[in-house]
């Protein structure tokens, strides 16, 4: 019974920690694009590679300011949010699909190859460049205060703590957005392109718009997980974490305010959980050795997503909060 | 080459009146239990197939975890010297050693976990160069001494001597563009049937892999029928991926975005189950190891890279007979092209579809085992040729079989070229590069028609 507490208040502690923050702006910034503009960006983890990198390069590599590492990461989320877009949007959904997936895995080698090296530090990474960041907190960051019956160190919780207002705000911006006229011409362009551009809408710029948009939120995400990890290797942001993204959202509910921010969190309780859970019952032999192994675990929560994910979209593809009639995409 | 407008309506209204007939008009619920206990069936199905690949959890003997491996290239046999740095993912360091006179090299661990094995670039002698990266990352699972294979190229990839760089590169790429194809085209004639981008079509290839390692190394059969036993298994996983998810979700009307999602589920599923049965690493066949390179004048290959070229030219052939000359070849094609004509001329659509996920299963899991010849067996392997599959499927035109060949070809030999310009480890980004080129300059592809891409 102790050991079932311990493996939730550690779930509870994941739910609310900056990797959470992560998972939700990721999500944010698809939910823009997927679920109110009905594009389909896979490679979402580019721009929080972008995000994250922008900082980590400008800060340790150039000794620029952190606020000047903030700026560029998301100059680089906006542009590779517009190269990405110029040759695909004008084409059928699947085609963005395809490039954003590509541009995620290629940036990812790119940044881990031999050749960017002094640049990216390969595959080792970088790292010590959030101490700006982190000297800002009101509190005493070396200390550690107790939450909710978990441990936080300082340093995670101011880190949690901009996470989350950074995700307030930019959900009180999606809220503002959707209800506004440009919300709703994003939206129609989701349900009926053609109709949309009878109305003489220009629909390209529109998408256009959502995908820097959601770009933006992607890049912010990147940002709170480097500089809560405080190092930054290409290889964590290998792009499982976009579907990761997508599991979230859609289990919170695409298309509406809160879905990714409620699925994020509902992700990471589910996914620390069941790891907790089942690294202490194969400790205890109730799965037997040979079945599984601790090492596995670390496996098995994509094994989670992916089944997760498929449930999900069969069975109920509104998730917890939407609305059906809304989450019926189809290609386009 | 013009085609009736109906073909983008289907992709691109879900109210249009073409599909309703293969959606039940009230909903689903009568059909709600039956595919639960189709997908557990599918999961089981999948589980048991992966139970038989165990992690290969021998040489238990040792009473601790180590990585080794051997550093050799086929010209210069085992390469003494080299230096081996072994690191945690968070980038401690845990140990490193020098390789021996055999080319070898053994680091001790302080327990089960993920390492990253990375070689020093400076580290390599005059005229090798690492084939894909410096560094692996493995599990390494309890008392397990886990192999690590860093792939070395000595620049000529032959017996030195009168060999040519680009010629060389010209025909690897032709081998690797062959793989490519042969796994494209099932990917293109699903989508051009179905209209499914099928994401997890990269796990087709890695489990014919996987299946026929299991058949060979564990099971001591040798490696060509243990292939064509894989291939049928390739087959019957494509059977099972169109009769319990696929046509299901079909005839419930499921959206194709809804589909391609799942898709990715699927794919993420299937990986990582893989990674859990297989492990980390990778593996070579038992057999055709450490073949030497014949000269060929201009190049050079092993004897076990022109077998690929020629099973797969081979095979390559025959699919196109077979779409051109049989009846349910000429069948496949009229569906891809427009499926409501096709059904409309008395064509089973329903049996096409079925046939074409078989074929596209075995053709995956023969480039599957190719490829596991030529770049050894890795449980991730399939994803990682997935995009170059799509870059090479975009380039020919989506939905075309053709296309798909000539597509996967120029990737193929692009991707290897474009190593005499840019450094061996980043040329799949130049892969992803051309992809996103060509959906600039010409999306619908080199034979595709312009309205498929609307």
């Amino acid at each position: 019974m102790g050991e079932f507490i311990d493996a939730v208040a550690i779930a509870v502690k994941a739910g609310i920690g900056f990797q959470a923050v992560f998972l939700a702006l990721l999500a944010i910034g698809i939910n823009m694009q997927f679920g109110y503009a009905g594009l389909l960006n896979f490679g979402q983890i580019a721009f929080a590679l972008l995000g994250a990198y922008g900082i980590a390069i400008s800060v340790s590599q150039w000794g620029l300011d952190f606020w000047v590492g903030v700026l560029i990461g998301l100059v680089a989320a906006v542009v590779l949010a517009l190269l990405l877009g110029l040759p695909t949007l004008r084409l059928r959904a699947d085609y963005l699909a395809i490039a954003t997936i590509a541009a995620a895995e290629g940036l990812r080698l790119l940044f881990r190859s031999v050749s960017a090296t002094p640049v990216t530090n390969g595959s080792r990474g970088i790292s010590g460049f959030n101490r700006q960041f982190v000297e800002l907190a009101p509190w005493d960051t070396g200390r550690r205060y107790s939450l909710l019956g978990t441990f936080w160190s300082g340093a995670d919780l101011w880190v949690a703590a901009v996470g989350w207002t950074l995700v307030a705000l930019a959900s009180l911006l999606v809220w503002g957005l959707v209800r506004s006229p440009w919300g709703r011409v994003v939206k129609s362009i989701r349900e009926d392109e053609d109709a949309v551009r009878a109305l003489g809408k220009n629909v390209y710029v529109y998408k256009m718009q959502a995908l820097v948009l959601g770009g933006i939120f992607g890049a912010l995400g990147g940002m709170i997980y480097a500089v809560g990890t405080g190092s930054t290797t290409p290889d964590q942001y290998q792009n499982a974490n976009t579907f990761l993204a997508y599991a979230a959202l859609i289990l919170g509910g695409a298309a509406r305010v809160l879905g990714p921010v409620v699925g994020a969190m509902l992700m990471y309780f589910i996914i620390q959980f069941a790891d907790s859970g089942l690294r202490s019952l194969i400790e205890n032999g109730v799965i037997p050795a040979g079945l599984l192994s601790t090492t596995d675990v670390a496996q098995i929560r994509f094994v989670i997503i992916g089944l997760g994910l498929i449930l999900l979209l069969v069975f109920r593809p509104q998730g917890i909060f939407g609305d059906r009639r809304e989450v019926m995409l189809d290609a386009r | 080459m013009t085609h009736p407008t109906d073909r983008v309506r289907r992709h691109g209204r879900r109210s249009s009146p073409t599909r309703a007939g293969a959606r039940t008009p009230a909903g689903r619920p009568p059909r709600r239990g039956l595919t639960a206990l189709r997908l557990l069936l599918v999961a089981l199905f999948t589980a048991g197939l992966a139970a038989l690949v165990p992690g290969a959890a021998l040489a238990a003997d040792d009473a601790s975890e180590q990585i080794s491996g051997t550093m050799r290239t086929s010209v210069s046999g085992p390469i003494e010297g080299i230096e081996v740095v072994v690191t945690t993912p968070d980038g401690d360091e845990v140990g490193t050693d020098e390789t021996d006179e055999n080319g070898r090299f053994v680091v001790d661990l302080p327990g089960p976990g993920q390492y990253t094995v990375t070689v020093p670039e400076d580290s390599l002698p005059e005229g090798v160069e690492f084939s894909s990266g410096n560094s692996r990352t493995v599990t390494v699972d309890a008392n397990r001494n886990q192999g690590v294979i860093i792939g070395l190229d000595d620049g000529s990839g032959g017996a030195g001597g009168g060999n040519t760089r680009w010629v060389q590169l010209l025909v690897d790429g032709f081998r690797f563009g062959l793989l490519i194809a042969m796994a494209a085209v099932g990917l293109s004639l699903i989508f051009g049937t179905t209209g499914l981008t099928n994401f997890a079509h990269g796990e087709l290839v890695t489990i014919g892999a996987i299946v026929a390692w299991f058949i060979n190394v564990e099971g001591g059969v040798p490696l060509i029928p243990a292939a064509l036993l894989a291939m049928v298994i390739g087959a019957g996983v494509g059977l099972l991926n169109e009769r319990l998810l696929w046509r299901p979700l079909r005839r419930r009307g499921t959206g194709l975005v809804a589909a391609l999602v799942i898709s990715i589920g699927l794919s993420l599923l299937l990986r990582y189950a893989y990674q859990i049965f297989f492990g980390g690493g990778s593996e070579a066949y038992a057999d055709y190891r450490g073949q030497r390179a014949v000269s060929y004048g201009a190049f050079t290959l092993t004897n076990k890279a022109l077998a690929s070229i020629i099973i797969a030219l081979v095979v390559l052939v025959l699919v196109a007979l077979m779409l051109q000359k049989t009846k349910i070849g000429k069948a496949m094609r009229a569906v891809a092209d427009n499926r409501d004509l096709a059904a409309s001329s008395g064509i089973d659509v329903n049996r096409v579809i079925l046939v074409v996920w078989m074929m596209g299963g075995a053709l995956a899991a023969l480039g599957g085992v190719l490829l596991g010849l030529s770049d050894e067996v890795q449980w991730d392997m399939g994803f990682r040729l997935l995009l170059l599959m799509f870059a090479g499927v975009t380039l020919g035109g989506l939905g075309t079989a053709y296309g798909a060949l000539v597509g996967s070809l120029v990737v193929g030999v692009f991707v290897q070229m474009s190593t005499l310009v840019i450094p061996n480890d980043v040329k799949y980004v130049g892969g992803l590069l051309l992809l996103i080129i060509i959906l600039m300059v010409r999306p619908q592809g080199i034979l595709g028609s312009r309205v498929r891409v609307g």
